[in-house]
């Protein structure tokens, strides 16, 4: 009796290339042929592959800013409840709450809440951790987080085709075209 | 700036001299960064590794055991008693938190003030600064005996409790609980983000099963994606930016415990910027001591380069200068500003019965980090390490002298004492660098101590605009 044999469906082509410069180039050319399910892995952020890639700025520093304004009214709050409302100290005839005292407390729980709003809100956008990704599986593309720069377009893409993207990537220049499958 | 095309008129390269030396030295490629920081992690074990693990842990064993002789005894086996209540404890604590602000300077400030170099030393700081953290939070906690009260609902944590209270926000020593967990916590994500993309690194690396899930579950998946290195540049420069008000702030608070104070000697507004310049300055001096041996035992010496050491004692240099400054402000202040206690506090410090202590001080503060207006004593190495030692113990010896001077001669000459601290004492604080050295030696085998995707990037392989980065024709 034979084993199954797992079906495995084509997820993307990959194409290495080996200079920040060649990588940079090949993106802004599939940019400008509107693909939209492509991305370009690299060790390192490359400068300009955002512009070279058309995408736009990140959206992290709302997340930053909705934690900073939670941690700092959130702490005025708590300070207020805790010293002047639910058991009132009084220390030395001052006001039983003024903005001054809860300040340093409140500028930590600012800085705080900012810090898990900007790293939990670049996980949430970048969609990490993910725990299996197809391209992880290819042997090739492993030289990402080595020394090799890599152009990912999707299959699923809409103007995906075997033919005309696999000659666009060859034309941008790289020496090692790949299907992953998934 | 276009930043897609370099068709610009063609510029002739700089004359040789006036480059800048490169970051990484012999012109490595890109792979063999991974190869030579991760081979750290891969290779065998370096022989002085198992020796110097097991001094340090066993440093480490004795410290725990003191902790617990202390815990079950009470706080008589120290040497406080009244007049000084506070004394190596709290000199400890501010020690190890001052050293952690030289990582986060390291990781935050030259990050937003766009310094390649932090590249090669910022993650070996950031965890130092960890670790220090780690070291310094074990003082505050056990240093009032009954330590549960430290850490249960309604003293210090606001937690409800079964009396129905609150702490006291008025209070320094509860802004330091808030301050310096921040300070770990935040130390630890950044850390952290900055770890992602080289534990993915060492995951497509790896080549034993239980390497490869370890480093695969805390890499979270990362696959170098441009799109996802854009939100994670966006979030690293925030908390780039967070974490260096943070910084400021932190022991700027620590220095609140003293100057929120009535005693002469600590009521001064001088302590927020005196004790952060301290803090940079002790904590790059440890970080001199531990990358300045370490690169040569671990062959790292073409990527923590000599002008990487020459700039960070620069850094000591400025930094000690300022703090040199401090404390020449603060006598002068306490002459013109009339007041005869403070008068009094500055000439005991200096003439009194802890003149040893004031005068060690001032050698290893004031005197050593001029040295570094020499060349050569900036670029030799056996020079640098030594002079690292004594910024470390000059560091310790000022908050010695700030705390333990100030409060065994206050107002009143009927309550003035002298402290002397017991074997406890010293012992516990000997076998805090236990601790710091076990996490840290730990640190250093399991974990990428540089940051290689940082440091691939300021190399000008990476550079799109350069001959090195592929780019063809003009220059850059």
């Amino acid at each position: 009796m034979s084993a199954p044999v797992s079906k495995t469906t084509p997820f993307a082509l990959i194409a290495e290339f080996d200079t920040p410069a060649d990588a940079m180039h090949a993106a802004e050319k599939i940019r400008d042929s509107g693909y939209s399910r492509w991305d370009v892995h690299t060790p390192f952020p490359i400068h300009g592959m955002d512009d070279a890639m058309g995408l736009k700025n990140s959206k992290v520093g709302w997340f930053t800013f909705v934690g900073g304004v939670s941690g700092f009214t959130g702490g005025m709050l708590m300070i207020w409840w805790m010293n002047a409302f639910d058991y009132p100290i009084v220390v030395g005839g001052k006001p039983l709450f003024s903005p001054m005292f809860p300040f340093p407390v409140c500028y930590e729980l600012t800085i705080l809440l900012s810090a898990f709003g900007s790293l939990f809100g670049m996980l949430f956008l970048n969609r990490l951790p993910r725990l299996y990704n197809p391209l992880l599986r290819n042997r090739r593309f492993l030289g990402v987080t080595h020394d090799k720069f890599v152009v990912v377009i999707e299959t699923s893409d809409a103007k995906y085709s075997d033919t005309e993207t696999r000659k666009l990537l060859a034309d941008c220049g790289s020496k090692h075209i790949e299907m992953v499958e998934d | 700036m276009d930043a897609a095309t370099s068709n610009g008129p063609k510029i002739a390269a700089p004359p040789v001299e006036l480059e800048r030396q490169p970051l990484v030295l012999n012109n490595r490629p890109l792979g063999w960064i991974s190869d030579k920081v991760a081979g750290i992690c891969e290779n065998q074990m370096p022989k002085w590794w198992l020796p110097a693990f097991l001094i340090s842990s066993t440093l480490m064993l004795m410290m725990f055991t003191l902790i617990a002789y202390l815990i079950s005894t009470g706080i008589g086996v120290w040497g406080l008693n009244q007049p000084a209540a506070w004394a190596w404890d709290i000199t400890n604590f501010v020690f190890w938190i001052g050293i952690g602000h030289a990582g986060t300077l390291i990781s935050a400030i030259l990050f937003l003030l766009r310094q390649k170099w932090r590249t090669s030393v910022n993650r070996a700081a950031e965890a130092m600064t960890l670790f220090a953290v780690a070291c310094a939070g074990i003082f505050p906690v056990v240093h009032t005996g009954r330590v549960w009260y430290a850490l249960m609902p309604g003293y210090l944590v606001p937690f409800p409790n079964s009396n129905a209270i609150w702490p006291q926000f008025r209070s320094p020593l509860l802004w330091d609980v808030f301050a310096v967990s921040t300070y770990g916590t935040v130390s630890l994500l950044f850390w952290y983000v900055g770890l992602v993309p080289d534990l993915a690194t060492l995951r497509d690396r790896a080549t034993s099963k239980i390497r490869k899930f370890f480093y695969g579950l805390f890499a979270l998946g990362w696959s170098g994606s441009n799109r996802h290195w854009s939100n994670y540049e966006k979030a690293y420069l925030l908390l780039a930016g967070l974490s260096t008000p943070l910084v400021l702030s932190v022991h700027s608070i620590v220095s609140f415990d003293f100057a929120v104070s009535q005693v002469p000697g600590w009521h001064t507004t001088i302590f927020p910027p005196y004790f952060v310049a301290g803090a940079v300055f002790s904590g790059f001096g440890m970080v001199l001591t531990l990358l300045v041996p370490l690169r040569t035992l671990c062959g790292l010496q073409e990527i923590i380069t000599v002008r990487h050491v020459e700039l960070m004692n620069k850094v000591i240099l400025a930094t000690g200068s300022i703090v040199g400054y401090a404390y020449g402000m603060e006598f002068f202040i306490a002459w013109y500003g009339g007041n005869p206690y403070e008068k009094y506090a500055f000439m005991n410090r200096a003439f009194g019965p802890y003149w040893w202590a004031y005068w060690s001080m001032i050698s290893c503060n004031v005197i050593s980090p001029q040295l570094f207006w020499f060349k050569w004593c900036r670029t030799n190495m056996v020079f640098v390490f030594i002079v690292s030692i004594f910024v470390n113990i000059g560091m310790w010896f000022e908050r010695f002298v700030i705390i333990v001077t100030s409060i065994h001669r206050d107002y009143l000459p009927s309550a003035w004492g002298y402290f002397r601290p017991t074997y406890v004492d010293v012992l516990t604080f000997v076998g805090s660098f236990g601790l710091f050295f076990t996490l840290f030696l730990l640190f250093m085998r399991f974990l990428p101590m540089i940051a290689i995707s940082e440091v691939k990037g300021v190399t000008p392989q990476a550079d799109p605009h350069h001959p090195l980065g592929g780019a063809k024709g003009g220059h850059h």
